[in-house]
């Protein structure tokens, strides 16, 4: 099966075209048969797997098949795939996350006037996923990154009727462009100075020291600048909390488990040029770092559930982002692996709370946990887990990556502190959602469980968030550590120390949020008062956006209509202008005919009938006039005759 | 007489026609004084005959067919003239001034 | 000496005559004195040794011109009427350029050398102008015939009346 993974991108594709092309009438069947694809990939990525668990041998599996498109002398486009033990996980986690969201799509979506073309998309992203993680080449793997960022837009901006969903999809889609000219910048030196895009070649070139100091930080840190605007590192953020105005199955797919995770991939990936460059690394994990913190803390006060989520989304990537620049290769991708699972259930619950009660607000919801029983359950089962709390899947990977972090103290402490953010945040979320009375009670009156195909993924990935996270527990002999690593294989030791604390840490930030939102002993309102300047700056997202608005946005819009008003005014106006000295100089012209040629012509006329008006005098008429003149002239030539005059006209000077 | 004579009188009797010709207002008055200088001519071709050639006719011959000429010449003249009268009752060449401009 | 006078006499009479037919105002009169130049002119020609041509020019010129044109003058002028002016205006120009005309013939004249023989001219010179006329001049003979004939119809027609 290992050597025909290639295949389990054509599978959702397959029905992506199917579905476009044929059956975009008939919803049953292609929800049916976007499903079937998707399960057979799964499926297959499953044997995948065992296969790739139950090979021994003496190097990691590693299985490259590619065939040339292009192979020129200076250039070489391959088309292939990589399978080892990243891609592996990565196939898992992108199947299972996208099956359970096209199963719940079938009750959330249910009425949509684009039910198909739904499924469609969400093909087409899964599609695009998969390639880009079995990809062999940095060329291919951009095609798929770029692929991602289309069907990203199109799905975010699916209900393109609300200005706010259209406009949310272009921000993902230019703030992510963003990020891609950097990754296309560092591509471009690696064509340059590598000469190749191969993986493995690039890894052997690097590895073997052919770029080194400051060009390899570049390009580095360049590729990195894909991987922010992909997983939405600061600076590059901005576009997830607005992507929220997609539907929830598209958040839960996008935004928690897929193509935000496809950033942290490409750093995973690209290790051994991280690694071998420490300033690039160290600029990885501070901006992660940076991005957990700050998007923590404005998780702390938001009031739009999905937004919270979006937030702690940020947070999460961060964590990974920090952990692979920090060395942890194996922590990393561990935590990749498990947030899927209960970001995606988060999301997924979230929206099965929007679809009952019809409100993203939290300050009009409350004691749910009555109505809806198995969403209240499965989602505090993920709280739990993303807070850390023993022996969920959470606790596992969050503990690898403080571990990791453990050896750099600034990094510990603000590793410590996000948890502690983290825990007291989605619990503020759970106790305001589901406990208490409620606040709202026409919306209260009206919620109700939602139906089994939207309950049943949730009860599903309920259970991998329990368990997903056990195959990295640290004294496992042959765990996570085991299979995906970087470098060499190491067994994580136990930090029981680290253990405790960060466990210490997640139940303080959980009991605040108990005694804040539940038993109402330290009240809310209050604080929000007492730091009210740290309240509203947070609470307005560090106004990050405004910024951007007015350095980048208004700029450009500036420099739109400049462009616009020097086009129509000076461009036109040229044209406009030539037009009319055209205009006038065939104005001149014709006057210059009609008075000066015409005139000559005319005064020529006028002077031939003005001399004839005076020589016709002559004509008398008279008989005796006429004589008098002939006979004269008779006269004169006689006389003339007798000189030498006449001989001296007409026969020239010296008549002999 | 000489033939000097001869040439001057016909010369004088030309310039009283040609005096004629240019002042004369009556029609017929004008066809007179044509008749004067036709008369001149003659008497200088019968003279130079005379005195030059005298064996030789040429002269007399020119002259009568001068004369004949003349005559078919004034017949046509005063034809026109009698015409003009019918017209116009009157024969002043001042007033038959059709062509004029 | 005879010669002399008579030839004075005549060239007098031309003279005379010719000049009262350009300035007479009465215009029968002129046609008087034009038969009288005429008549003078014969006898100039018979001074030439040059009778035939006499003989035709009284038959023709006066015979035949003149009654002509005393026959127009008779058909045309109002004799008893309003005389036309006799000159025009040009009299004082006219008068000049005749003199000068003259002038010029004399002067002309007189600057040449004519040829003059001496011998004197043969008689019966009427035989000899007829011999002359039906053989050296006979197509300018036939012409002439010709030419009168047209001029004799043509005045027919100029002159006829309407409708007739």
């Amino acid at each position: 099966m290992l050597d025909k993974a290639f295949l389990i991108p054509f599978l959702p594709l397959a029905a992506f075209v199917v579905i476009i092309f044929f059956t975009h009438r008939r919803e049953k069947f292609s929800s049916g048969l976007a499903i079937a694809m998707m399960a057979a990939a799964w499926v297959m990525s499953i044997i995948c797997l065992i296969e790739m668990l139950s090979y021994h041998g003496e190097h990691p599996y590693q299985l490259q098949q590619a065939f040339d498109v292009v192979n020129l002398p200076g250039f070489r486009l391959e088309m292939g795939v990589l399978i080892d033990s990243l891609t592996a996980i990565m196939l898992i986690v992108v199947t299972t996350v996208s099956l359970m969201v096209h199963i719940y799509s079938l009750g959330y979506m249910h009425g949509d006037i684009r039910f198909s073309r739904f499924f469609a998309y969400l093909s087409l992203f899964t599609f695009a996923m998969l390639g880009l993680v079995v990809a062999n080449n940095f060329f291919l793997i951009f095609i798929f990154w770029e692929l991602v960022g289309l069907t990203s837009y199109l799905l975010i901006g699916f209900w393109y009727e609300k200005k706010s969903a259209s406009d949310a999809g272009k921000k993902a889609f230019i703030t992510t462009k963003v990020g891609d000219l950097g990754f296309l910048v560092g591509l471009m030196m690696m064509g340059m100075f590598l000469g190749t895009f191969n993986y493995l070649e690039v890894f052997e070139k690097i590895s073997a020291g052919q770029m080194s100091g400051g060009l390899l930080t570049a390009m580095a840190i360049f590729i990195f600048c894909g991987a922010v605007g992909k997983s939405a590192q600061v600076p590059l953020h901005v576009w997830l909390p607005d992507a929220m105005e997609g539907p929830t199955p598209v958040s839960a797919l996008i935004h928690a488990a897929t193509m935000v995770a496809a950033g942290v991939f490409l750093v995973a990936r690209c290790m051994t040029i991280f690694m071998a460059s420490p300033e690039a690394a160290l600029t990885v994990a501070t901006i992660g770092m940076v991005t957990s913190f700050f998007a923590a803390t404005i998780a702390l006060v938001q009031n739009d559930i999905k937004r919270i989520l979006a937030y702690s989304t940020l947070s999460q990537l961060g964590y990974m982002i920090m952990a692979l620049g920090l060395g942890g290769y194996t922590a990393g991708t561990f935590h990749l692996l498990t947030h899927a699972f209960f970001k995606a259930l988060l999301f997924l619950g979230a929206g099965s709370v929007i679809h009952a009660v019809h409100t993203n607000d939290i300050q009009e919801m409350g004691g749910l946990s009555g109505k809806m029983r198995t969403t209240t359950i499965t989602f505090v089962i993920a709280s739990l887990s993303i807070a850390g709390i023993f022996p969920l899947s959470g606790f596992w990977s969050k503990d690898e990556i403080i571990a990791t972090a453990a050896k750099h103290p600034a990094f510990l402490v603000a590793s410590l502190a996000v948890a502690f953010m983290t825990a007291f945040y989605m619990f503020r979320l759970c106790f305001l959602t589901f406990y208490g009375a409620p606040r709202d009670q026409h919306k209260f009156d009206h919620a109700h469980e939602s139906p089994r195909s939207m309950t049943w993924p949730l009860v599903f990935l309920a259970v991998l968030s329990v368990v997903a996270g056990w195959v990295g527990i640290p004294w496992l002999a042959h765990g996570y550590s085991s299979f995906v690593y970087h470098g060499e294989p190491h067994h994580a030791k136990p930090e029981i120390l680290l253990m405790v604390v960060s466990t210490v840490v997640a139940l303080s930030g959980i009991g605040l949020a108990y005694l804040m939102y539940y038993r109402r002993a330290i009240s809310a309102d209050a604080m929000a008062r007492r730091f009210q300047p740290i309240y509203t700056l947070l609470y307005r997202k560090y106004y990050v956006d405004e910024v951007y608005d007015v350095i980048i946005i208004k700029p450009v819009h500036a420099l739109a209509r400049f462009l616009w008003s020097f086009d129509v005014n000076v461009i036109d106006g040229l044209v406009n202008l030539q037009a009319t000295v055209t205009l006038r100089l065939a104005a001149a012209k014709q006057w210059f005919d009609e008075y000066i040629v015409d005139g000559l012509v005319n005064g020529i006329g006028l002077v031939t009938g003005a001399a004839s008006s005076a020589l016709r005098l002559v004509q008398t008429g008279r008989l005796a006039n006429y004589l008098l003149v002939v006979l004269f002239g008779l006269i004169v030539i006689g006389l003339l005759s007798t000189t030498d005059l006449l001989n001296w006209v007409f026969m020239g000077v010296g008549i002999q | 007489m000489q033939l000097m004579h001869y040439l001057t009188l016909a010369a004088i009797l030309f310039s009283i026609g040609f005096y004629g010709l240019l002042t004369r207002r009556n029609a017929i008055a004008l066809l007179m004084s044509l008749e004067l200088m036709f008369n001149a001519v003659n008497i200088n071709l019968v003279a130079l005959n005379r005195f030059v050639t005298p064996r030789d006719f040429t002269g007399q011959i020119f002259a009568i067919f001068v004369i004949v000429i003349a005559a078919a010449e004034a017949t046509i003249g005063l034809a026109i003239v009698i015409l003009i009268y019918r017209n116009w009752h009157s024969i002043d060449a001042d007033r038959i001034n059709l062509l004029k401009w | 000496m005879m010669e002399a006078m008579v030839f004075y006499l005549f060239a007098f009479l031309i003279v005379i005559s010719a000049l009262a037919v350009v300035t007479l105002r009465n215009i029968f009169h002129c046609a008087l004195f034009l038969i009288l130049c005429l008549f003078s002119v014969a006898g100039v020609y018979v001074l030439l040794h040059a009778e035939f041509l006499a003989v035709v020019q009284v038959l023709l010129y006066v015979g035949a011109v003149a009654i002509l044109m005393i026959f127009a003058i008779m058909l045309t002028s109002k004799l008893a009427g309003r005389e036309i002016q006799m000159t025009n205006e040009q009299t004082f120009l006219g008068l000049f350029l005749s003199f000068v005309l003259l002038f010029g013939l004399v002067y002309a004249l007189r600057g040449t050398l004519f040829r003059i023989v001496a011998e004197g001219p043969p008689p019966q010179s009427t035989l000899q102008i007829g011999r002359l006329l039906m053989t050296d001049y006979v197509l300018p003979f036939e012409l002439v015939s010709v030419l009168l004939l047209a001029a004799l119809i043509g005045a027919i027609v100029i002159a006829r009346q309407e409708g007739n």
